[in-house]
């Protein structure tokens, strides 16, 4: 097993006739997963390498059976895509997207939720299951199947620390970027709700950032919720302080925010935090091998 | 993007906030013509993107025209800390607004909770001082409440925040409007922080926006018009400046290591483990996924436009990101710039073989190969020397 996409997932893409995700989308088809449709408004009846382009996604879901969406549309035009998404009967969306205004992303956000759809997104890489399905832009030679899950607010970085687990010779039951945005539709907790039940995964890979009180929510939940053993790192010791005006943000969160704050918080739920990608990486093998 | 003040009560009075009317000037003799006009006494305040501005001598109260001098002459050109040592910031502005008289100062504030994916309203009688400090010492003086993103956020809706805190009863109808007006403000402009303290009540029972904390959401720019100019106005760093025009995402910092990768995460990442190496970061600099040759022209000119720069660290992880057009960036790059300081590369990911072979042929004297990130850093501390 795995998580959010697998042999099952029958994918449509928004913007499957555009640049960027023709190029992508027909990547993931190449990996393996089931590129079921492409929608662009006005190009129904075309097809892209073979793939039926439809007008919108419901007909994508009603002929297709289509079931998993992900969103490339250019961000002033992607929260109304993801909508259109959340009510075409789809089990999940991923959105890759990056630049979507949070304020739209905030009603999406709760339109999603009400109607029991699994957003993935904005601003994330996609979901990589290896050996099984690849939805969005992570590259997914540097994954091998195993049982470490990931979870992440940084593409790159989480390259990096895939790449040195394979080095290591462990694999990834899942790899799940959440995206760096202030609203993400899962975050950290609902993810690894998901590894929690999924037998592939033995341990977590957890990778933060600065900036809100995602990984403070983490802790407080692997506490009491998480059997498994998580492993964390968090980006930007060295962040300059941002030109920070008012404190209602400190208030709220009952945290600074800081790299430090979070590593703190996670430490004292016994969760252990690597300096570095490459310790990070290392304490995870650690772990596993026991 | 932060406004300042003076931006923020224009956007205020715009949606139909009290706020005292007011100039912004930039020079001693047009704060004086400012004051004249305003008559007196007037407030004289330092326009920074900083908190504290009190406290470091940056509002100043004019009773005469001869005040309103002195008080801009020591106003403008003033380098204004925070209250964490942040900054400093010049002062190149003041806003000149008419004396208000207080009979009581409130705070209210409407910011985005993301962790509860709503927005926040927020009210206390305690106005006029560190909230935070408030909300430590007395929370329940500090009344919070969540928006309901289904429903419009009325007067009637905002009033039973406005009664917990416990405002003046006379005046409660219209802090309840004005809160009401705060959300409203936050939606139709795109702002995640709108912060007033102090909000206050003037002795004629008026509730008046006495100071203006906003920001707005970056990525909204594109349909504010008004406020998208006022961001690109903002810039007064150089090197962030040219960062901005190249569409590239540059912070610059203290430094002497110039620090070049690709993507959010894998830069801050970079910078500690530069930091953790003994170095000091000079910059930020997310070359973004997909980069091609030109952007890393366009990157190196930024870096080395710092003349703090005394080496620089290429850190490139390709996923969507091919190495062997870094490579190429970095070769035209070198025959361009005329590059004086020594770079290290480590490129690893998509096309990593291709990259290192361009690199190879084109045998630049002042490059320095590593494959690791720890590595990377390791060597380009070694090479940068001590920041001085």
């Amino acid at each position: 097993m795995s998580i959010v996409v697998d042999a099952s997932t029958k994918l449509v893409v928004s913007g499957l006739t555009g640049r960027e995700g023709s190029f992508h989308g027909l990547r993931n088809r190449a990996y393996g997963t089931h590129l079921a449709a492409g929608v662009t408004p006005g190009k129904g009846g075309q097809d892209v390498e073979g793939v039926p382009i439809f007008d919108s996604i419901r007909e994508a879901v009603e002929e297709q059976g289509a079931n998993t969406s992900m969103i490339f549309v250019p961000a002033r035009f992607a929260a109304p895509a993801i909508d259109e998404a959340i009510e075409s009967g789809v089990e999940t969306v991923i959105a890759i997207t990056e630049g979507i205004p949070v304020l739209d992303m905030l009603n999406t956000y709760w339109k999603a939720k009400e109607a029991g759809v699994r957003l993935i997104g904005p601003n994330c890489p996609g979901v990589l299951s290896p050996g099984k399905a690849n939805v969005g832009i992570i590259p997914a030679q540097f994954f091998d199947p195993g049982k470490i899950g990931v979870v992440s607010k940084s593409g790159t970085l989480t390259y990096q620390i895939g790449n040195e687990l394979k080095q290591a010779g462990e694999g990834n039951s899942s790899i799940v970027g959440i995206g760096g945005d202030p609203i993400i539709g899962s975050d950290f907790i609902d993810i690894l709700k998901l590894y929690e039940a999924d037998p592939d995964t033995e341990l977590i890979v957890m990778v933060g950032e600065i900036g809100g009180d995602a990984e403070e929510r983490a802790a407080e939940f692997i506490a009491s919720n998480i059997s498994k053993p998580v492993v964390a790192y968090i980006a930007g010791f060295t962040a300059p302080p941002g030109k920070q005006m008012g404190h209602a943000g400190a208030i709220i969160s009952g945290s600074s925010g800081t790299a430090q704050a979070k590593k703190e918080a996670l430490e004292a739920k016994g969760v252990r935090v690597g300096e570095s990608p490459t310790e990070t990486a290392k304490i995870a093998v650690e772990v596993l091998r026991g | 993007m932060d406004l300042l003040e003076y931006q923020g009560k224009q956007l205020f009075a715009a949606h139909g906030i009290a706020v005292p009317s007011g100039e912004v000037a930039s020079t001693v003799e047009d704060v004086v013509a400012a004051a004249e006009r305003i008559g007196y006494p007037c407030a004289i305040k330092a326009q920074v993107l900083i908190g504290g501005r009190g406290k470091a001598g940056g509002i100043k109260i004019a009773a005469d025209r001869a005040e309103a001098e002195a008080h801009a002459g020591a106003i403008l050109g003033m380098d204004i800390r925070g209250p964490h040592g942040e900054g400093p910031f010049r002062v190149e502005r003041v806003w000149v607004e008419g004396g208000s008289e207080i009979a009581v100062e409130y705070y209210a504030s409407v910011i985005l909770d993301r962790g509860e994916k709503k927005l926040l309203a927020m009210v206390s009688a305690k106005g006029g001082m560190d909230i935070e400090a408030v909300a430590e010492e007395d929370p329940e003086a500090l009344v919070k409440e969540h928006i309901d993103p289904t429903r419009p956020f009325t007067a009637a809706a905002a009033r039973p925040i406005v009664d917990a805190a416990g405002l003046d009863e006379d005046v409660r109808d219209e802090a309840a409007e004005v809160l009401a007006k705060l959300a409203e403000t936050a939606m139709a402009e795109d702002a995640t922080l709108i912060e007033v303290n102090p909000l206050i009540v003037t002795a004629d029972r008026q509730v008046v926006a006495l100071d203006a904390k906003v920001t707005i959401d970056g990525n909204a720019l594109y349909r504010h018009e008004e406020l998208a100019e006022i961001d690109a106005e903002s810039i007064d760093d150089p090197q962030e400046a040219m960062a901005r025009e190249k569409g590239l995402t540059y912070v610059k910092l203290d430094g002497n290591v110039g620090i070049l990768a690709n993507g959010a995460g894998l830069c801050m990442s970079t910078l500690d483990v530069v930091a953790q190496a003994g170095g000091a970061p000079a910059n930020f600099l997310d070359a973004g996924g997909g980069s091609k040759a030109e952007a890393i022209v366009d990157a190196l000119t930024v870096i080395t436009s710092d003349e703090k720069v005394t080496a620089i660290l290429f850190n490139i992880f390709g996923g969507i990101t091919r190495c062997d057009e870094i490579a190429k960036g970095i070769v035209e790059a070198s025959a361009q710039l005329d590059l004086q300081v020594p770079l290290v590369v480590r490129l690893d990911g998509t096309n990593s073989e291709e990259g290192l072979a361009i690199l190879a042929d084109a045998g630049l004297a002042n490059l320095h190969q590593e494959t690791t990130m720890l590595g990377g850093a390791q060597r380009v501390v070694e090479l940068a020397g001590a920041n001085g």
